[in-house]
Parts: C-alpha cells; structure tokens; sequence
C-alpha cells in the first residue's frame, strides 16, 4: 500500500473536560462570552451611514444639546456578532418545550411575521387619512368578529396593549358602568381567588378598588359557600380566571355568574387561560361581563421576551356602551374609526393608549386563526387538553399532583413528591435546564405549597412529550434517593450559574457607568 | 392542520394512557349545555390562501413608502438599517419568554440592561425601566407614581402636550381620585404653567417639543415645581429630538418618558411601540414596570437579574406600583439595535437631518399664500394654519398621493378653533423632491 | 427592661416610657435576605395596628405594623443602608424604629417570651 498521512486525528480521543478547566478565553466552544456594548463600541463611531448635512443655522430655539449623550455606535459586522452572541444564550420556542404554565408558550407561525410586515400594515400611520388605511380597519373589524364569536360576547374593546392593560380596560368599563348608576362610592370591593394572576388585585386597586381574597375548596376551585358569604351590595365586581390558575375548570362558574349578577356586580373573567377552552366554549354563555384576551398566548402572537403583547379585551351589553376610543365601525363597505364622543361614543370612559392598538398583533393573530380555522382552533384546545393530561398521568407516576382528577390545559404539582429530599422546587427547575429544558412555573399559583405548574400547550409532538415526562421522572428519582448536592448546584451547563438575586436587589446596579467616572 | 404535531394514532395512544374513551371526557366539568357550540366561523386555510387574503387587505392601504410622507404627532416614518429586523427575527429573541430564568435568558437580559443605559444617557437620567407599553401609557403611568412620591393627587398638564396622551393621563389619574387640571390646547407654546402649580401638586406634566412643535426651556418650570414639592414629569413623542436638544434631565426634570418607536420601530399603525421610561435615583423603588440589573452567579461572573420585583404586580399585588406585567421586550430590542449602530454620532446625524428637512418643509409650505407657520422655532415637526378645514385638505392631499401631515380636527375634535391647523412633521427620510410635490399639491387644493 | 411580642412577629422592648421595635428571629428566617428596609419619619404618630414600615426580601415584601400606639422618636439607618443587619441581628443591632408610647396598657397586653415561642411553635 502507498502510505498518505491523513495529518491529523479523525475520532475524538477521551480526555476529562473538567479535570482541564475552565477555557483561557472564558468560552465554551460555541458559547462565547460577550461584553456590554459599551466596553465594545466606540463612543465616536457609527455604524449607520448618512447623507452630509447641509449645515443649515439651527431654529432649536437656543436649546441645542451642549453636553455629550454617552453612546457607542458599533459597525455592522460588530453589532451582528454582539447580538447573535447574546441570543445564543436564550431558551426559546423553536429550540424545544417551554412549558411556562399560565404562560402559553405555543408556535410562533413565521407566517405571521411575514403578514405583519406587508407595507400595507406595518408601513401605515394611525393618523393618515381613514380612507387610505381602509384595508387596516377592515384587518381590526375582521379580528374583531372573531373574536366576538369565538367568545360569544356582543362587543370588544381593540386597543388594550397586553393583558394586563385588557384587565384595566375591562375594570375601567365596570367603574364607568357603576358611576352611570350612581353606585360607584358605594360598591367599592372586588372579589378574587387567593390563586389569582397579581395583575388581577393590581389591577382593581389601580382602579380604586379594594381586593378580598375568595379561599379555595379542597379541589382547587372556588369555595362557593365562602363565596357566596362575601358577596353583598358593596361589591363591584369578582375577578375570576377560568380555566383557573391551576389548570381546573370552575365548575360553577355559571352560579357565580348568577350569583354576583343578583348581588348588583360584574363579573369580569381573566382570559389568560383561553387556550383550553378556544372552539370548545364560548365564556359568553358562562354569564361573564368583561374578559380580556391575550393574542400573545392564545393567538400566538410571539411572546418576544416579554412583550408587545395585546389585550382586546370582550364586553357585554351591560358594558359595551362604555367602550374606550377609538374603535372601528362597518358602514356597509366602508369603515368608519370612532375617535370623538360626537360619533357615538358618548358614554365611553375615555381612551387607554395613543392609537389603535397593537395593529402589528392583530394581524399575526387574525393570521393565526384563519390558519387555523374553528375546526383546528377546536383541535388546538384539545390537543393542548390532551397534552396536558397526558403528562399530568405520567408524571404522577414520581410527582405529586395538587389535586385529584384531569386537568384542563397546564398540570399542577406540589412539592410533596420532595419531602425531605433536601431538594425543593426551585432546585427542581434549575435541574431541568441542565437536561436542556426550560423549567415550568414555579411557586404560583400561590395556593400551593411549593407549586409546580406545567403547559405543555398544542405544539408537542408525543415523541417530544415523551422524551419530557422521561427527563422528570428521572430528576424526581434522583431527587429521592438523595443527590441533593447535584440539584443545588444545578445549574451546570448553563451560560450563567444561579446568580446572586439578593445583591442585585440590595445595591441595585441598573446600568452601565463608565469605569472612568 | 400544518401547526399540530398530533396525529390521530398518537390521539387515541395518548387517550389510552390517560384512561379516556372521548376527548369531551376531560372538559367534563364545562356545563354540558356550554360544551361543543356552534360557530359561525370558517374552516382551516393553507399558507397560500391566508397570505392572498390578507395580502387583499394589506393592498387597500396606502403605505408611507408609496409617495411623500409628512405624518408625524406622535409615530414618525424613519429609516430603520436591515439589520434590526433580522436580528429581532431570530428564534431566541422572538420566541422566547420574559426573563424569569435568568441562567437561560442573559440574551434578552443583557439587551435590556443596555437598553436602560442608552435610555438613561438620553434622557439625562440616572435609571430607566425595561420599557412600557408605549409613550402614552408610560405618561400616564408617571403620573401615577409622582403621586406615590410625593403622596398629592392634583395632577397639571400643560396645553402642549399630545391630546392623546392627556387623555391616556386623565383616565388613569381621575380612575384612582386624582383631581387632573388640563391647561387649554396652546398653539404659542407661551403658557402659563408655573401659575397652575400649588402645594397640592403631584406633577406638571409638559411635552418639549410640544404637541405643536415648539421647543420648551423646561428649566423654570422644574425650578417652580420643586419649589411647591411637585415632580416634573418631561415627555417626548420623537425620540429623535433628544439628539439635537438638551436634555429633559439637564432641565431638571424628575420623570422623563416618552416614545421610541423612532428608532427601530415600524409605524405599525400605531403599534406596537416602546415607552420609554427613565428617573432619578432616589425615585426607584416608585417605578413602575421591569427593570433589569447586574449582578454575580455562582461562580462570581457577572450576570443579569430582574431585581426589584417586590414592586410589580406577581409579588406585590393590590399594593404593586403598576398593574404592567408584559413590556415592549422585541421592540425595546429593536430600539437598542437600532440605536447602538447609531452611536452618539449617527443619532446626532439622524437628528440634524431631519430637523434640516423640516426647515426646507417649513419654508417651502409658508411661502405658499394663506399658509401661515405658527413657529419661530421646531425640531422636526411644526404647525401651519391653512385657510381651510385641514381635515378636508388631508384627504385631498391623499388623493393626490401625498400623506400629507396631521389635521388639527384629528387630535382636538371638539375644538373647531384647531380644526385648520396641520402638523407638518419631516425626517432624514424626507427628500427635496418629497417637499416640491407637497408644495405642488398643497398649491393645487387650497 | 422587658420584651413582649406581637402575633405579627415583631418584638417590643420597654425602658421607660419608649419602646425599640424590630422584627424577631423567626420572622428574619422565613423572610430570607432582606434587601430593602423603608422606615417611617421620625416625629410620626401611630395607632397600634397602623402600617409603619416596609420590609423586603427578594420574593416578598411585608408590612410591618406598629405593635403599639405612639410618636417615632429614633429611627434606625444602618438596616437602611445595610438591609442585611436585619438578618445578622434581628433583635439587636438590626432593630426598626424607636416609639415613644402613649398606651401603656398596650404593652402589657402584649405576649412574653414563652407565649411567643409557643405561638411560633
């Protein structure tokens, strides 16, 4: 045989990374290590090219900037690398499952990108004349109808900005609704369940409501008797999420309907759990007055982040009237924007935000939902029902589920399961992103010692549910037979180990600051 | 469907595991009546055929980029560099969630520990927030924590600032028994604010440049409402202005918030935008919504946190400074992109530019006869009176291609002594040609 | 001088007509690390039961209420600027507030020692 050296080693050869320690660079291969923008860039630089300027006398009035603002301009290749290398340090959707109970993180279409960026939606201004933004109304009104239909409700308010914003906008409805019938200083309390979303008693204290915590029965729902006990004639409105915050449908939520109807209140619904019922339900039939609807869980509008989201938020007769501006009317073919009290809108309370809303949201999720069709949103919730179940009946096999029976779309554990392991929840999650998985939920709803609260959501396939449910039930094993050490320490393999919270809230450090002031 | 991994074997193999016959079996607690509905909605559509419906929609409307563009009065039509859009389009920013793992999220943790300090830094501020919903909500959230500062509830709003943003402002403030005192609408920018502020003042809350246009020395006005215990709260709607103008912080202002959808941010029709939100030191147990800061991990490298989080809603609940729970995360990574290519330099070219286009417009529109320029000075947006009914003139203008400004009958409704004022507003996008067939069309439908 | 305790767990030490007021061990432990401490004025007058002062942890923030009626005479700026002497020294160095009283019979009514350990109990 001829002999061609092939120059270098083509199989790996054994040796133990951490008896070799960390890198010279601080870098894991294709993890890199990234600095601030401000100790990168330069303060004199540009990374934008432009135009000369003319060099025209200034009209600023004498009010010219004098000092220097402080900021680097990175050139393109820099900024690219600087950016890429921060994402490769996030979880994310598209990498596996992100099962963020209450949180719904679903499939973010890239479709719906692509609609949202059509120049005819994300070029447009919201002060142009109404006759050259006429596909845009239509786009709003077209949403709208959905929306009113999927939910059964008569009326919804387009331009709440997120949830949360939904939720003032529904209890901004009710405030108004009780001013007309002169019952806004004698029915000053709101009503919610102790496993209530913080933005629910936030939210009613922001309106100038005081909030009673309604307990709960032993199966997690809301204690009816205790309920009814509470109820009286200073009561404004119960705030109430259904399916709840722990995964469980409110069975009788059609007798609270009832009862906070003859008491003289509103019944404002939290739609943050949506995505179980969507197709299957329509909360309108349930006797509810006011619910918000988070397009960036339920319409998987993606949820960047932390935001934008969107909170179109559904009213009933009772409230409708007093809808915030502007909203979008049909006038045969035509459509009409409703932005002043002499349009009509003379009982509306006001408006919530500068324009008309999250237009970017709406059309991703109109675009999500003409996708999918009624047939598939149906499909949808019960594959998210499903999936949820699913994982619910395996793990129980290691966890402790927080109540007995199915679950509706995300499934509630406690800490039971890790009584006296040594290991308590938050080592439990940290343990999970080792395996290559961001944790569920974890210590809400508050109800629930040490709650673990798990949405698998429609977009898991069985294989990856599967592979899931196999990676927990061996961490809860672990976790039992005592390897306590190993779930503190977790995270390992992380880009950062568990950071010190406590010195970032004791000596907060909210910026960078120059090294030389 | 093409978005559901589930194919009916793994249905009916997941249904055996869990001990079900009927998928209805697991919604038995929904009342039964209520279960399975009808729907008056249509059925499943393929890629192609959503995209050509709203592609029908999105043709209907006449878009910024198809002829001059003058809309400005709180969303302005910039230049935004390709890359920002690619960036935010990666699976890691797009689709991931609100930091609460921050061993997983440093991506999205970093961007906005550096967004904060480019927001601080323009603003003037020591601190800024992870951003808010957009500018209206953040003012009207700023009012609500300048009375938890200084504990009065008499909010003054000066007549130049965004009608929009008043009335954001006044619903939230009147909702918790604020009384709010709103000055006349002011086409001179010569009000008389320091008059209005008493010893039960919260805020005054001013815009600079004003809703017309106007550049406003906020010094005195800082000083007087120091003077009886009130906050400054300094708004902005173009961002842009903050790289030619002094800044709201060197003028004494305690809150600044304004707009960023300028930098990096599509008009959207209105959203989603970026409220910025930036404060003093002292004030920053008072604010309202996220705010990212720096830290160590285990092994004592530096990382980032969300800190402060006994302020928000998840921990703090009736007693939260906001009920604010999502931000503007994508977006306020769209504005920090956008603005780190910038630098210093190319926001301070961005902000010559447009103020320089707006000088041309300016000129070029009042040379026209009826057409008076009520501003001595403007960053890039100011206000003509025309000799007619501005609404009218819009949509002429529009059916001669031209987008061509904000009608006064728009912003101020009910005030039909406004009604023939237009806002005028020019960027570094604006071109001479943009500003000759204005003026040509302009000419034709007065 | 004597210490009583409250069922908010706070503890309360009587010299005089003027009470030191701070949060017990207990209390300290299942907060966690405090990392934020807001006092009121000094000068303030309480009723028993009133919200006096903040106290935060990470994950949690607590009112702590005034134990007894009465006016702020001294309040304690170290757990201001060092939150973490709360922890290191609850009922010592890391106390709150002092209160001239204005009800002794307050006071009295108030748990010894070995009440409040089988409160906590």
């Amino acid at each position: 045989m001829s002999m061609k050296p092939q120059g270098r080693p083509t199989a790996p050869i054994g040796t133990d990374p951490v008896k070799n320690g960390p890198t010279h660079t601080g870098n894991k291969a294709l993890q890199i290590e990234e600095k601030l923008i401000f100790e990168i860039g330069d303060f004199r630089g540009t990374g934008v090219d432009f135009a000369q300027a003319k060099g025209l006398p200034p009209r600023l009035g004498g009010l010219a900037r004098k000092d220097e603002i402080g900021l680097p301009g990175l050139s393109e290749p820099q900024a690219m690398r600087h950016y890429v290398r921060l994402s490769q340090k996030n979880y994310a959707i598209d990498m596996g499952p992100f099962p963020l109970g209450s949180c719904t993180m679903k499939h973010n279409p890239r479709l719906n990108e692509k609609m949202a960026r059509l120049p005819g939606f994300a070029d447009i201004h919201p002060l142009q004349p109404v006759s050259t933004v006429q596909g845009a109304l239509e786009l709003i009104d077209m949403l709208a109808l959905w929306l009113k239909e999927l939910t059964g409700m008569p009326a919804v308010a387009m331009s709440p900005k997120a949830g949360a914003h939904g939720e003032l906008c529904g209890m901004m409805a009710i405030k108004a609704a009780l001013v007309a019938r002169g019952e806004a200083d004698t029915r000053r309390r709101v009503l919610a369940p102790e496993s209530s979303h913080g933005t629910n008693p936030a939210t009613a204290a922001q309106c100038g409501f005081t909030v009673d915590d309604i307990p709960a029965d032993k199966t997690g729902r809301v204690d009816i008797k205790a309920f009814k006990a509470m109820l009286g004639p200073d009561v404004a409105a119960i705030m109430v999420t259904n399916p709840n915050t722990g995964g469980l449908f409110e069975r009788d939520i059609r007798q609270m309907a009832d009862l906070v109807h003859e008491a003289g209140g509103y019944f404002y619904c939290d739609g943050a759990n949506l995505n179980a019922i969507m197709g299957k339900v329509k909360p309108g039939d349930l006797g509810i007055d006011a619910m918000h609807i988070n397009l960036h869980k339920t319409f998987s509008t993606p949820h960047g982040g932390g935001g934008p989201g969107a909170g179109p938020t559904v009213l009933s007769e009772a409230l409708a009237a007093y809808a915030p501006v502007p909203y979008v009317v049909a006038k045969g073919k035509e459509f009409e924007l409703v932005e002043k009290r002499s349009q009509g809108a003379e009982t509306s309370f006001g408006r919530m935000t500068a324009f008309h809303g999250q237009m970017g949201m709406f059309v991703r999720a109109l675009s999500f939902m003409m996708s999918h069709g009624i047939d598939g949103l149906k499909q949808a919730a019960e594959d998210a029902v499903l999936n949820a179940n699913y994982v619910l009946t395996r793990l129980k096999a290691e966890m402790s589920p927080a109540f007995p029976g199915f679950c509706m779309h995300e499934a509630l554990f406690d800490d039971a399961f890790l009584k006296d392991s040594g290991v308590e929840t938050i080592d439990f999650a940290k343990a999970m992103i080792d395996e290559g998985y961001h944790p569920m939920t974890m210590y809400f709803p508050l109800i629930v010692h040490g709650a673990m609260l798990i949405e698998p959501t429609e977009s898991e396939s069985k294989e990856e549910l599967d592979q899931f449910c196999d990676a927990l039930l061996a961490l809860a094993r672990e976790a039992k037979t005592g390897k306590t050490d190993k779930f503190k320490a977790a995270p390992v393999f992380a880009p950062r180990r568990r950071l010190d919270e406590t010195a970032a809230a004791r000596k907060p450090v909210l910026r960078w600051v120059s090294p030389a002031q | 469907m093409r978005y559901l991994p589930l194919n009916q074997s793994d249905r009916a193999k997941m249904q055996d595991v869990i001990g079900i016959n009927s998928i209805d079996d697991l919604f038995a607690d929904v009342p039964k009546n209520a279960l399975n509905p009808a729907f008056d909605l249509p059925r499943q559509q393929s890629e192609m055929a959503v995209e050509r419906a709203l592609g029908e929609m999105a043709g209907k409307n006449i878009s910024g980029g198809q002829g001059p563009f003058f809309v400005g009065a709180g969303a302005y039509r910039h230049h935004v560099p390709a890359t920002v859009d690619h960036i935010i389009q990666r699976s890691e920013f797009l689709t991931s969630y609100t930091p609460y793992q921050p061993e997983i999220a440093q991506g999205t943790l970093q961007y906005l520990f550096e967004f904060q300090t480019q927001v601080a830094a323009l603003t003037g501020m020591d601190v800024a927030n992870a951003s808010m919903y957009d500018g209206s909500t953040a003012c009207a959230e700023a009012a609500l924590m300048a009375r938890r500062v200084t504990r009065k509830n008499r909010v003054v709003i000066s007549g130049g600032l965004h009608p929009h943003y008043a009335s954001v402002t006044r619903c939230n403030s009147e909702l918790i028994g604020d009384k709010v005192v709103l000055a006349p609408a002011n086409i001179k920018g010569d009000e008389d604010l320091i008059a209005m502020i008493d010893d039960q003042t919260s805020c005054v809350i001013v815009q600079n440049p004003d809703v017309f246009g106007h550049i406003r020395d906020l010094t005195p006005i800082a000083e007087a409402a120091h003077e009886k215990g009130a906050l400054l709260i300094a708004v902005f709607t173009e961002v842009v202005s903050l790289g030619a103008l002094q800044s709201p912080g060197a003028m004494g202002a305690d809150i600044v918030v304004g707009e960023g959808q300028s930098i990096g941010n599509s008009l959207n029709f209105g959203g989603p935008y970026v409220g910025l939100f930036a404060t003093r030191q002292k004030y920053i147990r008072h604010m309202p919504g996220r705010l990212c800061g720096q830290t160590k991990d285990a092994d004592g490298q530096r990382g980032f946190v969300l800190t402060l989080s006994t302020r928000e809603q998840h921990i703090r609940r009736d007693k939260a400074t906001s009920n604010i729970c999502t931000n503007s995360g994508l977006c306020a990574l769209a504005f920090s992109i956008h603005m780190s290519l910038l630098g210093e330099k190319g926001l301070r070219t961005m902000a010559t530019l447009s103020h320089e286009a707006a000088c041309d417009a300016a000129d070029a529109l009042s040379a026209l006869s009826g057409v008076v320029l009520l501003n001595d000075n403007f960053f890039n947006e100011f206000t003509l009176r025309l000799p007619k009914n501005a609404e009218q003139v819009a949509e002429d203008l529009a059916g001669k291609g031209v987008l061509g400004g904000v009608p006064g009958g728009r912003l101020w409704p009910e005030q039909e002594d406004l009604h023939n004022l237009l806002l005028v507003a020019a960027t570094e996008m604006t071109s001479t040609e943009h500003i000759r067939k204005f003026v040509a069309a302009l000419r034709e439908v007065l | 001088m004597t210490t009583r305790y409250t069922k908010d767990h706070e503890w309360v030490s009587l010299e005089g007509d003027v009470v030191s007021i701070g949060i017990t061990k207990h209390a300290a432990e299942q907060l966690g690390d405090v990392v934020f401490v807001e006092l009121p004025d000094g000068g303030k007058s309480f009723a028993q039961g009133d919200d006096m002062a903040v106290v935060e942890s990470v994950k949690a923030a607590s009112d702590v209420y005034a134990p007894i009626s009465g006016e702020i005479i001294e309040t304690n700026q170290t757990i201001v600027d060092d939150p973490a002497k709360v922890n290191e020294d609850p009922e010592g160095a890391g106390w709150f507030v002092k209160i001239k009283i204005s009800k002794p019979e307050e006071f009295e009514a108030l748990m010894d020692e070995a009440a409040y350990k089988d409160f906590i109990a």
